[in-house]
């Protein structure tokens, strides 16, 4: 069992609101996933740059290593976001292995910013300070670890392309032998786990020309398994259940926002829940928002 | 004490409002009760057995109901999963929608739906009657042994799989049928079940029977078979 939020923004008076909202979201999931919790949050950008989130071991000096790289950081607690001009990315990261090897990068985008820790999600939220945090759309996990270990690595969202990101309830049965057809297309992997294989397919997918929408109806054919999805872009936000559908999911969605949670519990406290259109999404059946539409 | 009690679960626990309705005898006069701000939690109003009436205002987890004996509940709202699951008696009606296994292994009672219903309505049910007036997702009445399905609306893939002898009517389309259930001809007697059944969820006269199909067991997976294994 796990639990899964998102929250996508459609009015952007709400945007301020979007880390508070989805710090909540994440706390009512405690239960279904009380060892570790990520989230991934598409806040402000600029066009000549690109965040790269590192995690530290507890205490890493941040700033000491961005002063030595000559470039801006934000650090929160284990993690820190690296603004790195566009081209330099690839060189930085080989700085980064050649000069500090305990430092992983977790995800990299024009906007995307990915935290996940063990430990309680709310405690896990408090640390990194998500209810302050401001965008246009986040998704959310909380673990109950059942097949792996219960540490950082293991913990969701998982991010395989720029500003891509995805969060997974249920497990994968085909997922051994999708890696190494990944990994022959060059897809590079950080776990065992098979949630990041699912992230690296629609990675896949998304390279060859497919939009989120269309990447999430192929999956259908290619992953088997159990699985609700919660997946990011820059621009999108999509929800895919397999079609038997054993694991749970409700959405909401307002005039200003889209808000999807394992159970219905995770969106109690959003604002105009009470008027909301609510509902189950359909088995097999792709549901895509996006902000440029 | 009588008249109307009212338990606000903003404020009061789920915990609270179980053990004071399950501390209610045969004979209560503590007839009605009232729940505010159920905010999708689990297990609203699981395990009574008296007969009150139960009213909640608005959505509920999972487990609401569940185990019900005699007693009357109202959701005026969405349900999650396991809506009055193993469902004894008495009866729940659900003004919104139903996750899924919606009265599962329910034995006694009704249990009405204003919306659709998720995946497995009634799946293993032993004598419940669902009424819902939406569609039902796929695999329900899976292993129905008795009681009826009555679906206003379409029903998903796999309708009655491995059934037994569970009734079930739907006046939509049926996106296919399981393992070992079909179509059969709706006779006089099962004219009157499902009237009996539409009056029962105050339905009497608003619903043309004429336009229902009957379903049941085919009855060939009842005892194993060989020829039969790639079924079960």
């Amino acid at each position: 069992m796990c639990g899964i939020v998102g929250l996508f923004i459609k009015d952007p008076r709400l945007e301020p609101e979007l880390g508070s909202l989805l710090s909540t979201m994440l706390g009512v999931m405690c239960d279904r996933g009380p060892d570790s919790a990520g989230f991934a949050i598409y806040g402000e950008g600029s066009a000549g740059s690109v965040k790269l989130t590192l995690r530290g071991l507890e205490g890493t000096d941040f700033a000491g290593l961005a002063a030595g790289l000559g470039l801006p950081v934000t650090a929160r607690d284990t993690h820190a976001v690296l603004a790195v001009p566009v081209g330099q990315e690839a060189a930085v990261r080989a700085a980064l292995a050649a000069t500090a090897p305990g430092i992983v990068v977790v995800g990299a985008g024009e906007r995307m910013e990915i935290y996940k820790e063990v430990g309680l999600p709310t405690e896990v939220a408090k640390r990194f300070g998500l209810e302050r945090m401001a965008g246009t759309h986040a998704i959310g996990h909380t673990r109950m670890a059942t097949e792996s270990a219960v540490t950082t690595d293991g913990a969701h969202p998982f991010s395989t392309g720029a500003d891509q990101c995805l969060v997974h309830n249920g497990s994968l049965s085909n997922h051994r032998g999708l890696r190494r057809r990944l990994e022959r297309e060059g897809l590079a992997f950080a776990t065992d786990n098979d949630s990041e294989v699912a992230a690296a397919y629609l990675t896949s997918r998304m390279r060859t020309g497919d939009t989120l929408g269309q990447a999430l109806e192929h999956s259908l054919d290619d992953l088997d398994g159990f699985y609700t999805f919660v997946v990011g872009t820059e621009s999108g936000f999509g929800v895919l259940r397999d079609p038997i559908a054993c694991k749970p999911a409700v959405m909401a969605e307002t005039e200003a926002y889209v808000a999807f949670g394992s159970e219905y519990r995770a969106l109690a406290d959003l604002p105009g829940i009470a008027s909301a259109r609510v509902w189950e999404p359909e088995p097999a059946q792709v549901y895509f928002w996006n902000r440029l539409q | 004490m009588s008249g109307h009690h009212a338990i606000d679960l903003a404020t009061g626990s789920v915990r609270e409002l179980n053990a004071a309705l399950h501390a209610l005898g045969p004979d209560t006069n503590e007839t009605l009760w009232r729940v505010s701000n159920p905010r999708g939690l689990h297990a609203v109003a699981a395990g009574v057995d008296a007969p009150v009436t139960i009213e909640i205002d608005g959505p509920v987890g999972y487990y609401c109901g569940g185990m019900n004996k005699h007693a009357s509940i109202v959701i005026n709202g969405n349900a999650g999963v396991g809506l009055a699951q193993n469902i004894m008696s008495g009866f729940v009606h659900v003004k919104g929608d139903a996750s899924q296994s919606a009265g599962a292994t329910g034995c006694g009672g009704m249990i009405v739906i204003d919306g659709n219903a998720s995946a497995r309505c009634g799946i293993s049910m032993k004598g419940v009657d669902i009424v819902v007036k939406g569609s039902v997702g796929h695999m329900s009445a899976f292993m129905g042994q008795a009681g009826s399905l009555v679906v206003l609306g379409d029903a998903g893939e796999a309708l009655g799989d491995s059934l037994y002898e569970a009734r079930l009517f739907v006046r939509g389309t049926v996106a296919s049928l399981g393992a070992d259930c079909i179509e059969k001809a709706m006779r006089d007697e099962h004219r009157a079940l499902l009237a009996a059944k539409l009056e029962a969820a105050g339905l009497a006269g608003s619903v043309d029977i004429g336009e229902f199909k009957r379903y049941g067991s085919a009855r060939t997976l009842y005892h194993f078979h060989v020829d039969n294994v790639s079924s079960y």
